[in-house]
């Protein structure tokens, strides 16, 4: 019996190795094809990565939402990228009215502080509606069904946005002082990447300190060790949750008003879909449930997402690489699901059962 | 309870009034509005201004039981004014800022419906209309059972017929011709009249069927008739399967070609939801990429057979020869996506699956894979099968095709479930570890459930082709994997009869309902959050499944998952 069952369980060993391999070959191979044959320049590679590192940092803001609320429900609230679109969407009126008036082109700090804690808090009230209409009453519920209402509010959130704000696509105004370029290590770069990537980072740190160091960020840690325990020591169980899901609503809507900045087009209520899953594949990266790890993770997947049409499908010799792009990201998430599950920094799957 | 309990009442009427908002905000008021359900005073609309406030007025007076009538009416007309005050709010709002610049639906129009076309003095009328409304609910929960019973029932009915007068038509329109339609249908909309004459001869027929349970009920507790009821409903259900089976042959022809084509769409989810049902609901591992084999049985069979330049098959195939292939096809990608994922579960399993699905969409859409998908073109010029020379070319005729599918894909479907691997999927679903502690190779048998699986998909997916005779890559997105779960957990999962409820619910009933398509989705958002809450086991569900998940109900608060 035992030895049956150890047969069995290496055929798959062997398949899923070979696989692995297969993956890697290709991955050097296009690499290597690309780089020996010379097709860009460096400064082409740069524009590349800083962009990317720009997108990743918007990817890790997103992620910390996922992670958050898996850390302590062992949930993933697959409406997540819903959250994100909805203060995107929202705080899209307020920009162009801010645009108008003219308060964007005289106190540019102010109004984008202005507009990303509007969009802050559009998100996390949206998420603590969420969670209290949606996923509290189901929190002893077998795992398929919290995951089947959460497809079914993603969805809703997509058409009642889709309803308030109609189907057409909007744009955030263009801000006269992130126009221009920087020279960051002999490269030119447009403005707003560095920008968007510094403040995306403060906010992860501000976030770090506040989990790490502050009594609210204790119980919440407390309560994703082991809630009963934590119940006994005097936690507020379901207002560490709520303020869970309202903080990672809240960067999630910073996401979108960073997102505006960096690519004012392209608001509409379906934009939250590819953000979502690729913030969660970001999370799982860097290992669902830690901190650092979506961090981490969003800004490698942006790096990868970015580099990767370039670096690795041309080198294939894949025509219109960049079709693929979404495709990247899908590919990773699979990848890492099989081959590490765990992600780069995490241990805590497996005790705990994906 | 003697008092009024206001905090109740207040409450419940806030959140009727709050609905009545919400609809009236996304735009769904004004969209639906345009449908009239009974003569032109009564529309769709009102079912969502109103169906809030009704249901505040007949919980309020629930909360107040022991109460008199007169407590009940009071707290429900409180209710119904607090109810009128969000949807007031808005329209005060309305009328001195520009909301329309971002709330796109907060139109003239949606003002006048919600004004009665009175301008400012309708707000009063509003305030009269969810006051008058939630006191009815109120009324009408302190009636006695039987009554409550039978009149909401047949009120229910009568809005049903309203909303789908158009099978009402169409019937009606082939048995007795075009006139008698006329005669109780104004428009879409039912003439007060029939929808009075409706009203009073299902409320008789409810009433007398109550009474004959009644009686029924007192002689079964007697024990006399055990052995007889036994009997006649045997033959009951023999006579229901037969009478099933004549409609379904004879379907087409009685309702047409339109609702025709409304029934291959509910068979092509069957087929669909089937085939899931197999991985989700006996098996346990929820697949949110179902609608990559859909797509792979769709192209697999429109690159055999098109007549266009993509074609791969040399010639050689007809719809009926490339109908194997096609599933062995999308059963060998089934086994080959089912491979990476063997060791995950649950929640990642589902994103990995969504994954597969939009990594093959991008690809069938690439210029990479153009030379054999089309790209963006997709496949053209897929012929239409030939049954003994008689071409399928129509809905009536390709209904056929879809119902032989499915009854097909049913009848092994139920074999599976009693057979030995049936129970072993079960038994996988239940827990993983136990299950192969007791022997079950959990490598085969997964594999086994993601190949049949994609086996039935491929099926749907290859009458698709032929159905449509063009397919692009647009047609294969997530919303067909979202679709055919949703069918499958709101008819039950594990349940055949539930996947085929389901199907009629959300797929039949929305083409139905054309005119509302854009809001299709956010109704099927809310019906899955619905059904999590209140009914996660579905409408007809499989008796595992009802009995696990009661057993989840009676556990102790605090066990954490």
């Amino acid at each position: 019996m035992f030895k049956k069952t150890l047969a069995r369980l290496s055929w798959v060993d062997i398949f899923l190795r070979v696989l692995q391999l297969v993956a890697a070959i290709v991955i050097v191979y296009g690499l290597v094809t690309t780089f020996t044959t010379a097709r860009y320049s460096s400064e082409q590679w740069a524009t590349l990565a800083f962009a990317g590192l720009a997108q990743g940092s918007i990817y890790a803001l997103i992620a910390l939402g996922y992670t958050l609320v898996y850390g302590i429900l062992l949930m993933i609230n697959f409406a997540h990228g819903e959250i994100y679109m909805a203060g995107a969407f929202s705080t899209v009126f307020l920009a162009m009215y801010f645009d108008r008036n003219g308060f964007l082109a005289s106190n540019p700090l102010v109004a984008i502080i202005v507009l990303i804690l509007f969009s802050a808090a559009i998100s996390s009230g949206i998420a603590i509606l969420l969670e209290r209409i949606a996923y509290r009453p189901l929190r002893n519920a077998p795992r398929l069904i919290p995951l089947i209402t959460a497809i079914g509010a993603s969805f809703l959130l997509q058409y009642t946005f889709r309803g308030l704000f109609g189907s057409q696509f909007r744009s955030y105004p263009e801000v006269s002082i992130l126009r221009g370029t920087w020279t960051i290590l002999g490269f030119n770069v447009p403005i707003v990447q560095p920008v968007v990537f510094l403040a995306a980072v403060s906010l992860m740190i501000t976030l770090y300190w506040y989990v790490e160091r502050t009594k609210a960020g204790r119980a919440m840690r407390a309560v994703s060790e082991d809630k009963a325990v934590a119940r006994l020591m005097g936690v507020d169980i379901d207002k560490v949750i709520v303020s869970t899901f309202a903080l990672g609503g809240a960067l999630a809507g910073a996401a979108g008003v960073f997102n505006g900045l960096f690519r004012p087009q392209g608001v509409f209520f379906l934009m939250g879909f590819f953000p979502g899953i690729k913030a969660f594949t970001a999370a799982v990266l860097g290992g669902i449930g830690n901190i650092p790890g979506a961090m981490f993770g969003g800004l490698l997947l942006g790096l990868i997402e970015s580099l990767g049409p370039n670096a690795v499908l041309e080198g294939l010799g894949i025509p219109a690489a960049n079709q693929l792009k979404d495709a990247i990201a899908f590919t990773v998430l699979v990848l890492i699901l099989i081959f590490r599950p765990q992600g780069i920094f995490g241990e805590r799957l497996a005790e705990k059962k994906a | 309870m003697k008092t009024i309990d206001w905090k109740t009442a207040i409450r419940n009427g806030l959140v009727g009034g709050v609905i009545a908002l919400y609809f009236s905000m996304i735009g769904m008021v004004e969209a639906f509005s345009g449908r009239n359900l009974i003569g032109d005073f009564f529309n769709m609309g009102h079912l969502l201004l109103f169906g809030g406030v009704l249901a505040a007025g007949i919980l309020t007076a629930r909360a107040h039981k022991e109460a008199s009538v007169g407590i009940n009416a009071f707290s429900s007309l409180v209710a119904g004014l607090a109810a009128g005050i969000p949807t007031t709010l808005l329209i005060l709002l309305a009328n001195n800022v520009e909301l329309q610049s971002v709330f796109v639906s907060v139109n003239r129009t949606l003002l006048a419906l919600l004004t009665f076309e009175r301008g400012m003095s309708g707000l009063g009328l509003f305030f009269l209309a969810t006051s008058l409304i939630a006191l009815a609910g109120g009324l009408y929960d302190s009636l006695p059972g039987v009554y409550k019973r039978t009149l909401g029932l047949s009120l229910s009915v009568v809005v049903v017929v309203a909303v789908f007068s158009n099978i009402v038509t169409q019937i009606m329109t082939t048995l007795f011709g075009r006139p008698s339609v006329r005669l109780i249908l104004d428009g879409d909309a039912l003439k007060p009249l029939s929808a009075a004459v409706l009203f009073v001869v299902l409320t008789g027929i409810f009433i007398l069927r109550e009474q004959r349970r009644v009686k029924a009920e007192k002689l079964v507790a007697s024990g006399a008739a055990a052995i007889e009821s036994k009997r006649a409903s045997l033959q009951r259900q023999v006579i229901l399967f037969v009478g099933i089976g004549i409609l379904l042959l004879i379907a087409p022809y009685v309702l047409g070609s339109f609702l025709s084509q409304v029934l291959f769409e509910v068979g092509r989810f069957v087929l669909l939801g089937l085939g899931l049902n197999i991985v989700v609901g006996y098996a346990g591992l929820l697949d949110l990429g179902y609608v990559a084999f859909f797509a792979f049985g769709a192209y697999t069979m429109g690159i055999l057979t098109t007549t266009g330049p993509l074609n791969q098959g040399g010639g050689l195939f007809n719809f009926w020869l490339a109908l194997p292939i096609v599933v062995l096809v999308s059963v060998f990608f089934g086994i080959m996506l089912g491979f990476p994922v063997l060791r995950m579960r649950g929640d990642y399993l589902a994103i990995v699956t969504l994954g597969f699905g939009e990594i093959i969409r991008i690809l069938a859409l690439s210029d990479w894979l153009r030379p054999i998908m089309g790209g963006a073109q997709g496949v053209l010029a897929i012929p239409s099968p030939v049954f003994f020379g008689i071409k399928l070319d129509s809905p009536e005729k390709m209904y056929y095709l879809v119902l032989a599918g499915a009854l097909l894909v049913a009848f092994v479907s139920i074999r599976l479930r009693d057979s030995r691997l049936g129970r072993q999927w079960m038994a996988m679903r239940e827990d993983e570890d136990v299950a192969e502690a007791m022997g079950i190779n959990l490598v085969q048998t997964k594999l086994l459930a993601f190949a049949i699986g994609a086996g039935f998909s491929g099926l749907g997916g290859a009458i698709f082709a032929a159905r449509l005779g063009n397919i692009f890559p647009h047609s294969f997105n997530l919303l067909i994997s979202i679709n055919a779960l949703s069918l499958i957990i709101v008819g039950g999962l594990g349940s055949i009869p539930g996947v085929i409820v389901g199907a009629i619910a959300l797929v039949g009933l929305p083409e139905l309902l054309r005119e509302f398509q854009e809001y299709r989705l956010l109704m099927y958002g809310i019906l899955l959050i619905v059904m999590m809450l209140n009914r996660p086991e579905g409408f007809l569900p499989a008796e595992v499944f009802k009995r696990e998940l009661h057993a989840e109900e009676a556990e102790l608060p605090g066990a954490e998952a």
